[in-house]
């Protein structure tokens, strides 16, 4: 079993991802346009196809250009990536209309313990075996930003703060669903205890995977937010994000983060791992 | 109404039918699309949607071309609903539908008996797969807003059963909605003078 030694200082984004896509194939880079090679190469083959039609199906080729052929190549025909810039834009639209929706007392269904999904799916980029791997003693909780008291945690600090427990269901941005049970500090009490600015808009998270993410500060706040150290009961186990996570229930899987290294509240968007290559940043149920 | 030289023939569909009718045509091809390649991130089923007809070339950009695609096709058809319900064109062009006639008519159609004269007027076949597009996509939307937004609308989520059962009930509808656009378009084939009306007004 292959295993990553943890980093202190987590360094440039090389993989990691919390609910990542497993069948999906890798997100292109910032470069390649959204449609695929072969979505252009259809495309093409269409539209070559409709140029060779009789002349009797003129209009059938009116109507699939606007159907199909402007929407699809957008991007093309209007030159740059267009059609991607659209899109993101409607995605921080969406980003906007979600802050807007999200109601902080409106609670997740919660379950019981028959409910749970067992066994509880690992889903990262990586495979199970090559799980980051943090030795307790070593692990310290860094806290930045805006914030009065930055000395850092120890696991034994948050384990000393009052427990709670919850079983809440995982949404995953691919559409699978599974219900776990979660025990940590509620992180509204957390950041209290730091002398967090709760006026800030964001908190970012740095993870040991190298993995990042970052939300809102009425998430931050939301009850059910739980600065996790326990999975069923147990030490969170390394599958799981040990030795702390962020567990949202109003919030989809690639926004949770797992083995967490630092966070810091701030007024500038930290983005995040998937956020930034196109996932919606704001990601809630 | 004779149509003479002076006057033009008879308008069949008022330009805002005809916008509307083709927005929501592109709103839903693109949520469609872009909704299989969701799907095949995580199928339910034992199915897989060839990537080739779909939308967004992997799953984040199938998401962002669904989520924006909804709100053209949510605005859309809420103007539609308001205009067609205040207007009456609802109430004369959709309704009513007659059991026993809607049989004849189905029957009749099979035959190929069916014409399409006035085009102002719609068979009871027409009538009810329009009323069934309608509330198919009322369905869609519903339940996308309560896999978008689970916890925001416990009410919905409620009604649905559930997050894992409102998959299902997304599912279904697109497979209806599916099926009634296949239907729909075949039939447009058969008789393009209804496209050309569609297009055009007359
Ligand atoms: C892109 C392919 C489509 C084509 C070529 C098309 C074509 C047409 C045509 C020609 C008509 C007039 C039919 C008639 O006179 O009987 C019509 C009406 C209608 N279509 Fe479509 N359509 C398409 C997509 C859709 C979709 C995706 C929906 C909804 C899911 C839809 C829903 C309707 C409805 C509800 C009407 C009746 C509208 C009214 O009279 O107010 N169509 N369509």
């Amino acid at each position: 079993m292959t295993t990553r030694k943890f980093r202190q200082t987590p360094g440039s984004v090389v993989r990691g991802d919390q609910a990542a896509a497993s069948v999906e194939p890798a997100p292109p880079t910032a470069q390649t346009p959204i449609l695929s090679t072969p979505d252009r190469a259809l495309l093409l083959k269409d539209s070559s196809r409709l140029l060779q039609a009789p002349a009797r199906r003129q209009w059938l080729r009116g109507a699939v250009t606007l159907g199909g052929l402007s929407l699809l190549t957008g991007c093309e025909i209007g030159g740059g990536n267009q059609a991607e810039q659209f899109l993101k834009a409607v995605s921080r639209l969406n980003d906007r209309a979600q802050g807007l929706l999200f109601d902080p007392n409106h609670l997740a269904p919660t379950y019981t313990e028959a409910e749970v999904t067992r066994p509880f799916p690992f889903n990262a980029f990586y495979d199970v075996e090559e799980v980051t791997e943090v030795e307790e003693s070593d692990w310290q909780l860094s806290v930045s930003g805006l914030i009065q008291d930055r000395s850092p945690w120890t696991l034994a600090g948050l384990r000393a703060l009052p427990q709670e427990e919850q079983i809440t269901r995982h949404i995953c941005v691919e559409g699978w669903s599974a219900i776990g049970r979660w025990g940590g500090v509620r992180f509204s009490q957390f950041l209290q205890r730091i002398g967090a600015d709760t006026t800030a808009r964001f908190v970012g998270f740095r993870c040991f995977d190298d993995y990042y993410t970052s939300i809102d500060m009425a998430t931050a706040l939301h009850p059910q937010t739980l600065l996790t150290l326990t999975y069923d009961g147990q030490v969170l186990p390394k599958e799981y994000g040990h030795p702390v996570k962020l567990r949202m229930p109003t919030k989809l899987g690639y926004k949770n983060p797992k083995y967490i290294a630092e966070l810091f509240v701030s007024n500038v968007n930290p983005g995040g791992y998937w956020e930034d290559q196109g996932y919606n940043w704001f990601g809630g149920s | 109404m004779t149509p003479s030289l002076s006057s033009p023939p008879p308008l069949i569909h008022p330009i805002w039918v005809r916008l509307m009718h083709w927005s929501n045509a592109l709103a839903f091809l693109v949520l469609l699309t872009s909704g299989w390649r969701i799907y095949n991130a995580s199928p339910f089923l034992p199915l897989h949607i060839p990537a080739d007809v779909t939308l967004g070339g992997w799953l984040g950009g199938a998401l962002l071309w669904h989520f924006a695609a909804m709100w053209l096709l949510v605005v859309n058809g809420l103007l539609y609903l308001t205009v067609g319900l205040a207007g009456g064109r609802l109430r004369e062009r959709l309704w009513p539908i007659r059991l026993p006639l809607l049989w004849q008519d189905l029957v009749d159609a099979l035959r190929g008996r069916l014409n399409h004269v006035d085009l102002r007027h719609y068979n009871q076949v027409q009538r009810a797969a329009y009323v069934f597009a309608v509330l198919d996509i009322v369905v869609l939307v519903m339940s996308g807003l309560v896999l978008w937004k689970s916890v925001q609308f416990p009410l919905l989520r409620t009604l649905l059963g559930g997050y894992e059962t409102a998959r299902r009930v997304h599912f279904a509808g697109m497979a209806g909605g599916f099926g009634f656009l296949c239907v729909h378009v075949l039939m447009t084939l058969r008789f393009p003078q209804t496209l050309r009306a569609m297009l055009l007004g007359r």
